[in-house]
């Protein structure tokens, strides 16, 4: 029962430089009984996917934004508790699914697409099963009107509108398997008639409302990317032969965004170093059996590369630190961050370890061990990924042995690890004798802001990090 | 492979762990001499002595104390309760004592307790009844309810196996009318697994058993594609073939002969509606006995437990909704 107040759930903040975020479920429905702190809904920001817990308990009145939709952070989404919504509803949604829609949709069910140009095949039948919108009567609603969670799964899945599929369950409802077939008829039709159901199949099958000027969040949204909303609209341009389209995730387009961003903002500049990592590779040989044993974890190259940069950062303070609104930023400590590729291999993530300077190697190999599991598997918390002041970056796994990263923003410099190879070198004995010998060398990078680094500093800085890695001792952690 | 009624195949399996295994003993009222009310020992006490298939006095109290305390000392007793609904006289020592000790000291209490449950057959309230839901809820016992021979002899042989207290709900229903291939050699079926008694598509009816041949009757008579799932245990049951089988059909019938209010297939539809919530399409259904004694005049218990013709309506409307 609806008592009291209504609360409002709000798009909430995942982190400092988050201004928006897309919802991609709702666990909830209009007239669902919720539970403060349970999960009502799961949203995506470009930082991180979580779950939106109740802000309290009672009947969830209304939901305002549908399944696939991007809004501000601060965008009323749904409400709890309070009187149902009347009639007036969809007017004060802030985003309304469709003006012209008469009859207030009391479920949350992706409702309302764009009107498809040319629905595929069961069209006529469609239209006439369709429900009368003015009879709100209940024999009508309790009809058609029901979509089972089942088929609101499939419809959201496959961005149908069940409203448009012939029901022939009780009431007209649409069943389950009424749903399956309307989508593999429209897969079945030809090709012409395929085009138009693709393009209601996009992950936003919510109509869109037309792209409202945002309240111009602090960071630009560069025009290059674009919104689900625009790629649902009717205006995008079909696909070119050979060619098909993908809506950008909520996290492509961040990436997006933050990569534009940090070129348009520090000057980019990278210094390269060689390193002898011969030592290091014997250290590792040596305490690897001990560490995965003793410990359950890989001491990584990683982490004695991540280990000796901490070191040298104390040195470096410039280089752990930010340039804010025309002054230097300076720590007294390290939360270093890792660019994670995400195990769909679609998209980056960079989650931080906290307080980096605290840590030795063991434990900054289980630190980096923890966050990159948690990266792949989805399991990351705001606070993980905010916060950091340096990166590493380290596409050597692929072989690769030079590379120009760009910074994490509002970061100074991010370094570049890459393939540790064996070489052929000169090493000059300790009586000045010179020789080649067979080294494991690996390149590292340091790309800097040339706006508070200069590249004298930067070389010290690259210079010291070699010197640790090339001397470490097996006493050394 | 021989065929055996239901009744045979429990006996078979007792007479081979007997056989196989010295520890394993019987006691109950007229489980020696008589050879059991419905003669599941017949022949027994001849080939095993009266020492290991013991008549007991008139007494299910003085049955389950005698069995847990055996239990403990490390023999594997197999008590027989001549009737089910008798269980209640030996609450206290099933339930405070053996459902308890595994957990409260470590010890094993492996106790298997024969129970001639279900109706059909005017025994009235006192001979009728199916209690597993009431010891499906007491942490530390196990429930079994097989429904084919080949089922019955499997698993009376890991009740016996299990460590735990395991309550053997054998339908009076189905002793001599269901008969089935059942192996010779000894095998056992696992405690805890459902069995897929029919495959469909369009619903499913989540049984155990005498139910099963209920709902198989009843999904011949309907124009649709019924699967139907036999717990076999109530308790552990298997919730992931009940869950796979509703993500398969997304409409699901819950049917027992025993009480609706309280039964163990509220059980069944909560877990459904949390865990699977996403995959229905049509609200769970319970056909259940009403919340009554089971009556004793023939009519009335017709009405009283469910009949094919009860579950070929519910399973039109769900199949329909």
């Amino acid at each position: 029962m609806a008592t009291g107040t209504a609360v409002d759930v709000v798009m909430p903040q995942m982190g400092v430089s988050v201004s928006e975020g897309t919802i991609t479920k709702w666990l909830k429905q209009a007239g669902d009984q919720v539970e403060a702190d349970e999960t009502l809904l799961e949203i995506s920001t470009d930082k991180v996917d979580t779950e939106v817990p109740s802000p309290a308990s009672g009947v969830v009145t209304e939901i305002l934004v549908p399944e696939g939709q991007t809004v501000d952070v601060g965008t009323v989404l749904a409400r709890i508790g309070g009187e149902a919504p009347a009639a007036e509803t969809a007017a004060a949604a802030p985003a309304p699914p469709e003006p012209q829609g008469e009859r207030p949709e009391p479920d949350a069910a992706p409702s309302e697409p764009a009107p498809a140009p040319a629905a595929p095949e069961p069209a006529p039948a469609a239209a006439q099963a369709a429900p009368t919108p003015a009879e709100p009567d209940d024999a009508t609603t309790n009809g058609k009107a029901f979509v089972s969670p089942v088929v609101a799964r499939i419809a959201g899945e496959h961005g149908v509108d069940p409203s448009k599929v012939p029901g022939t369950g009780t009431g007209g409802r649409v069943t389950k398997r009424d749903i399956l077939a309307f989508i593999e008829g429209g897969e079945q039709t030809s090709i012409t008639a395929r085009e138009p159901a693709e393009a209601v199949a996009a992950p936003a099958p919510a109509a869109p409302p037309p792209p409202a000027a945002p309240p111009a969040p602090a960071a630009p949204v560069p025009a290059a990317a674009p919104t689900p909303a625009t790629v649902a609209g009717q205006e995008q341009a079909a696909p070119g032969a050979g060619e098909t389209l993908e809506p950008m995730s909520a996290m492509r387009r961040g990436i997006a965004e933050h990569m534009r961003r940090s070129l348009d903002t520090s000057a980019h500049v990278t210094s390269a170093i060689e390193v002898d990592m011969t030592n290091v590779v014997g250290v590792r040989g040596k305490v690897k059996r001990e560490f995965e044993q003793a410990y359950g974890v890989n001491p990584t190259y990683l982490a004695f590369v991540a280990r000796a940069t901490v070191d040298t950062l104390r040195d470096y303070p410039y280089v752990n630190g930010e340039l804010r609104d025309g002054q230097i930023v300076t720590r007294t400590y390290v939360n270093l961050g890792f660019a994670v590729e995400l195990a769909d291999g679609k998209g980056l993530i960079v989650p931080v370890v906290k307080n980096a300077e605290t840590l030795n190697l063991l434990g900054m190999a289980k630190g980096i061990a923890d966050i990159a599991a948690r990266a792949r598997n989805k399991q990351l918390l705001p606070d993980d990924v905010a916060g950091g002041t340096f990166t590493i970056t380290n596409p050597g796994g692929y072989g690769t042995f030079h590379g120009t990263p760009v910074i994490s923003q509002p970061q100074a410099a991010i370094l570049g690890t890459y393939a540790i190879v064996k070489r052929p070198w000169v090493i000059t004995d300790h009586d000045g004798t010179d020789s080649i010998a067979i080294r494991s060398m690996m390149n590292l990078t340091l790309t800097y802001d040339h706006r508070l680094i200069d590249g004298a500093l930067a070389g010290r800085f690259l210079r010291d990090l070699r010197e640790r890695l090339q001397t470490w001792g097996e006493s050394d952690y | 492979m021989p065929e055996m009624t239901y009744l045979q195949a429990i006996s078979d399996g007792l007479r081979q762990e007997m056989r196989r295994d010295k520890r394993v003993f019987v006691i109950g009222e007229d489980v020696g001499v008589y050879g059991g009310a419905f003669k599941v020992t017949l022949g027994f006490q001849e080939e095993f002595g009266s020492w290991r298939v013991i008549d007991a006095p008139l007494s299910e109290t003085a049955i389950m104390g005698g069995a847990t305390g055996a239990a403990l000392m490390g023999l594997r007793p197999v008590a027989e309760m001549q009737f089910a609904d008798f269980v209640s006289c030996a609450w206290d020592h099933l339930v405070t004592v053996a459902a308890k000790q595994r957990w409260r000291v470590g010890t094993p209490v492996p106790i298997v307790l024969r129970l001639p449950s279900g109706g059909g057959f005017s025994g009235g309230p006192f001979h009728s009844q199916n209690p597993e839901s009431s010891f499906a809820h007491i942490p530390g016992l196990k429930c079994v309810c097989p429904s084919t021979p080949e089922d019955a002899k499997g698993l009376i042989i890991s009740a016996i196996e299990d460590p735990s207290p395991v309550l053997f709900f054998e339908h009076k229903h189905l002793y001599r009318r269901i008969k089935g291939e059942v192996p010779e050699e000894r095998y056992t079926v696992p405690i805890g697994k459902a069995r897929i008694h029919h495959e469909g598509t369009d619903a499913t009816v989540v049984t155990w058993g005498a139910m099963v041949y209920t709902a198989e009757e009843a999904s011949s008579q309907v124009d649709a594609s019924i699967e139907i799932v036999d717990l076999r245990s109530v308790m552990p049951w298997d919730k992931q073939a009940v869950l796979d089988s509703v993500r398969k059909t997304s409409k699901v019938l819950v049917l027992h002969e025993d009480t609706r209010t309280g039964g163990f297939g509220g059980e069944i539809a909560a877990t459904i509606a949390e865990e699977a919530f996403e995959d229905l399409d049509a609200p769970v259904r319970r056909i259940a006995a009403p919340d009554t004694p089971v009556p004793f005049s023939p009519a009335l218990e017709k009405a009283f437990i469910p009949q094919v013709d009860d579950v070929v309506r519910g399973l039109r409307e769900l199949v329909e909704y």
